[in-house]
């Protein structure tokens, strides 16, 4: 093999690497990008269904409820302008709880229902996820 | 008084930065003053003592807790233990990033006292290129986070260490990490040194060789520690969250694992000069990259200590800095790097080539996938990208790596043929393929992926102990061993993962205390819940009984744990290590009817993970001791593998 020709071809594989890399990681964003909705985002695109998304807001006032099995809680996350019920089954984070802020992931049924399979509540005085700081102030609910 | 002497030495850390930057191009730019380049040497050392020495200061404070400084009372407790009040010295931005430095200062001695293979002027040109990155970060450190700030008046007492962080495990993390992190940088100023003395070879190669070792066996640590931890703390059952902070560590771990892999074709065949160059500059772009993303606040989570954005700035300008000029620099002169040595497309250089490409095309999509929120969340877009993304696209081509590694070592160098190979290869193959149909039958539910990996890891296990087949054993050289045990660990951590992954069970129930439930192969009962009290939280603690079939119960502990300061919850995790993998036991809340919720999983194999990162940090290890063995007792350093 030509000198030349083992340096151009060593190039050009590095080069088809990062090219793969960036179409594989565009391809996967397409379909696993989970983005984030506010309860009025969804009262007004519709339901993202389908796919993982995070939903922000405040939990409503007095909505927590426990099924019976002492593990699996409903409760409606709210932002001013829609509310969205949530099911959970798992053990909620300490900060949960009414009135309080909330980020849940999970899945849109099409009855409207959001299944969370993780919830982040706030976590101490000092934090909040910056997605809902952000549509917070957007919504005017909360005080930075 | 204290304070103040720290702070001085670090204003005179800084300047004597400055004089290495500045002796080292008049060394350079006059090779006829050899007294120039030669200070350069005593400058960086003295540059190092005096800011370890500045460290040490900012510890004494924090071991008195001298609540007049500032940072000291934002992160410390008077009646915090003494472990926890050293730790508590890098446990936040400003201590951290003084940590960096150091490390970064200590690298540069470390050169300079060390290294005395390289020719003199790509030596001088190296320690002014640490001087100059040196500089950057006492900027910063000074200029924007000085952790020596005074308060007008003294708090009666601290704040507190955030209590996630109050952990003997987290106390080691970060300098581990930071020791793998910043450690790059010495592959990051050679590189940049042989680029201008146009010195881009084997010898070069060579020497940077046991820096890029031993920075990486630190990341691999770090990681594995850092992967531990975040399983038993989190109290999640999960050993790897594709969190922006994993992967931050994650990026410099992959360049520096396909740059320690081409460092060795340029050091033993003299191939992919340009390539390695290249990949130095990447390996410590991305620990600086991972620096940024943990500490400019663009990232939420327990380690972004500082939401300050005149920070963040500061820190991008810097990395944009240093990268840019790197990667001009490597534009201006590659052209001048000569072709290296020529290899054949069956050999090893082409299975590390492979490789390469493989860990490149990992480290693209995590670095995508990890900046892209980051980005949408510029142009007002809120996105998160998690395991749905990174599991398939990471993990498919990891699985073509680990195939690829199998090959490596069991190809000749420059040249070898394709039946020879894959005669090599046969056993372990035909291995892979049996574990990959007996997989299926007997568990026909297994995802695809713990699947593969599971049939790749006996694949890899198998071809990573293959090199030593009839091979004299007491004559094979360490670092052959450390090799083999590398790539082992890699099947044996692979392996862990795709067990887990396919076989874990999970329990989530709520009962009352004597109630019995069951996971896995084990049934659970819940003695008792008391309140406890510890050094600095008050806690619930359950009392767990478990037993597997008609063996003997054992008991494990969980507790919702109570920090006063700061006022926190978390929740502790009680594990059980068994032979064959671990059961987890989390306690819950109390619910009205006074059950208590119990999170239970039965992970099998799961220890595999971290005892495979632990292997593969012990190979390096070896490897290490291998080849400065070799290279002491013959001085033109060894040249085959």
């Amino acid at each position: 093999m030509k000198a030349k020709n083992q340096r151009l071809i060593l190039a050009l594989l590095a080069l088809a690497a990062v090219i793969g890399a960036g179409l594989l990681a565009v391809s996967g964003l397409k379909q696993e990008a989970a983005f984030f909705y506010a309860p009025g985002d969804v009262a007004e695109n519709g339901l993202p269904l389908g796919k993982a998304v995070r939903l922000g807001g405040m939990v409503a006032d007095k909505s927590i409820r426990h099924d019976p099995d002492g593990v699996t809680i409903h409760f409606v996350v709210e932002d001013g302008k829609a509310k969205v019920p949530v099911t959970f089954k798992g053990i909620a984070p300490d900060l949960f709880k009414e009135k309080s802020g909330v980020v849940a992931e999970g899945e849109f049924h099409p009855d409207g229902t959001f299944v969370a399979n993780n919830l982040l509540a706030k976590h101490d005085e000092r934090y909040m996820p910056p997605e809902l700081a952000g549509k917070m102030h957007k919504t005017d609910t909360l005080k930075p | 008084m204290i304070a103040e002497i720290g702070l001085g030495l670090l204003w005179l850390a800084a300047g004597l930065a400055v004089v290495q930057a500045f002796l080292g191009m008049a060394g350079l730019r006059q090779p006829d003053r050899p007294d120039l380049g030669g200070a350069v040497r005593p400058v960086a050392v003295a540059q190092a003592v005096l800011v370890v020495a500045a460290f040490c200061c900012l510890i004494y404070l924090f071991i008195v807790s001298d609540m007049s400084v500032k940072l000291v009372a934002a992160n410390s407790h008077s009646d915090k233990p003494m472990l926890y009040k050293v730790s508590g010295a890098w446990g936040n931005h400003e201590g951290s990033m003084l940590l960096w430095v150091t490390v970064l200062a200590m690298a540069g001695a470390g050169i300079a006292v060390a290294e005395r293979r390289v020719r003199r002027d790509t030596l001088i040109a190296t320690l002014m290129a640490q001087g100059l990155l040196a500089l950057g970060f006492y900027a910063f450190l000074l200029l924007s986070s000085n952790p020596f700030e005074r308060l007008n008046r003294a708090p009666q007492d601290g704040q507190g260490l955030n209590p996630l962080l109050q952990d003997p495990g987290l106390a080691f993390h970060p300098p581990t990490l930071y020791f793998g992190y910043v450690g790059m940088s010495v592959a990051f100023s050679f590189a940049v040194g042989a680029l201008v003395t146009r010195d881009v070879g084997p010898a070069f190669a060579r020497a940077m060789r046991p820096w890029v070792l031993g920075a990486w066996i630190m990341l691999t640590l770090g990681i594995t520690a850092g992967s531990y931890w975040a399983y038993y703390e989190l109290g999640w059952g999960g050993w790897w969250f594709w969190d922006p902070v994993e992967n931050a560590s994650l990026m410099p771990w992959l360049a520096a694992t396909a740059l320690l892999h081409s460092v060795t074709v340029l050091a033993t065949r003299d191939s992919l000069r340009a390539w390695t160059v290249m990949l130095s500059v990447v390996a410590f772009s991305m620990s600086m990259v991972g620096t940024f993303l943990v500490r400019s606040g663009v990232l939420t989570s327990v380690h972004a200590f500082a939401v300050d954005p005149q920070r963040g700035s500061f820190l991008l300008a810097l990395m944009l800095l240093y990268i840019g000029g790197a990667l001009a620099l490597f534009g201006l002169r590659i052209g001048t790097v000569r072709e290296g040595a020529l290899f054949e497309p069956v050999s090893r250089e082409a299975a590390l080539v492979l490789n390469n490409l493989f860990l490149t095309v990992i480290l693209g999509v995590v670095l995508i996938g990890t900046l892209y929120p980051i980005v949408a969340q510029g142009f007002g877009q809120q996105v998160s990208i998690g395991p749905p993304y990174f599991n398939p696209a990471a993990g498919s081509v990891a699985l073509l790596l680990v195939i690829a590694m199998v090959a490596g070592p069991l190809m000749r160098w420059r040249s070898d043929g394709m039946k020879a190979v894959l005669r090599r290869m046969a056993a372990p193959v035909i291995l892979g393929v049996v574990a990959l149909v007996g997989i299926k039958v007997l568990a026909p539910d297994i995802g695809t992926l713990p699947w593969l990996g599971l049939a790749v890891a006996i694949l890899a296990a198998a071809g990573s102990i293959a090199p030593l087949w009839k091979r004299n054993l007491a004559r094979t050289p360490l670092f052959t061993w450390g090799m083999v045990i590398a790539h082992l660990g890699v099947a044996v951590a692979l392996a862990g993962m795709a067990v887990d992954s396919a076989f874990y069970k999970e329990r989530l129930v709520a009962v009352d205390e004597g109630d019995t439930t069951d996971v896995g192969p084990f049934s659970v009962r819940l003695v008792s819940v008391e309140p406890i009290i510890g050094p600095n939280w008050t806690a619930l603690e359950g009392r767990v009984e478990a037993r597997r079939g008609d063996g003997a119960p054992f008991l494990l502990t969980p507790q919702a744990r109570n920090y006063s300061a700061p006022p926190t919850d978390t929740s502790e995790a009680a594990i059980s290590t068994r032979l064959d993998g671990q059961l987890y036991v989390v306690l819950g809340k109390q619910g009205q009817d006074g059950r208590w919720q119990l999170r239970l999983w039965w992970k099998p194999l799961v220890t595999f993970i971290w005892l495979g990162g632990a292997m593969i940090a012990i190979g390096g290890a070896l490897s290490l001791v291998g080849r400065l063995w070799r290279e002491r007792r013959s001085p033109r350093g060894g040249a085959s593998a």
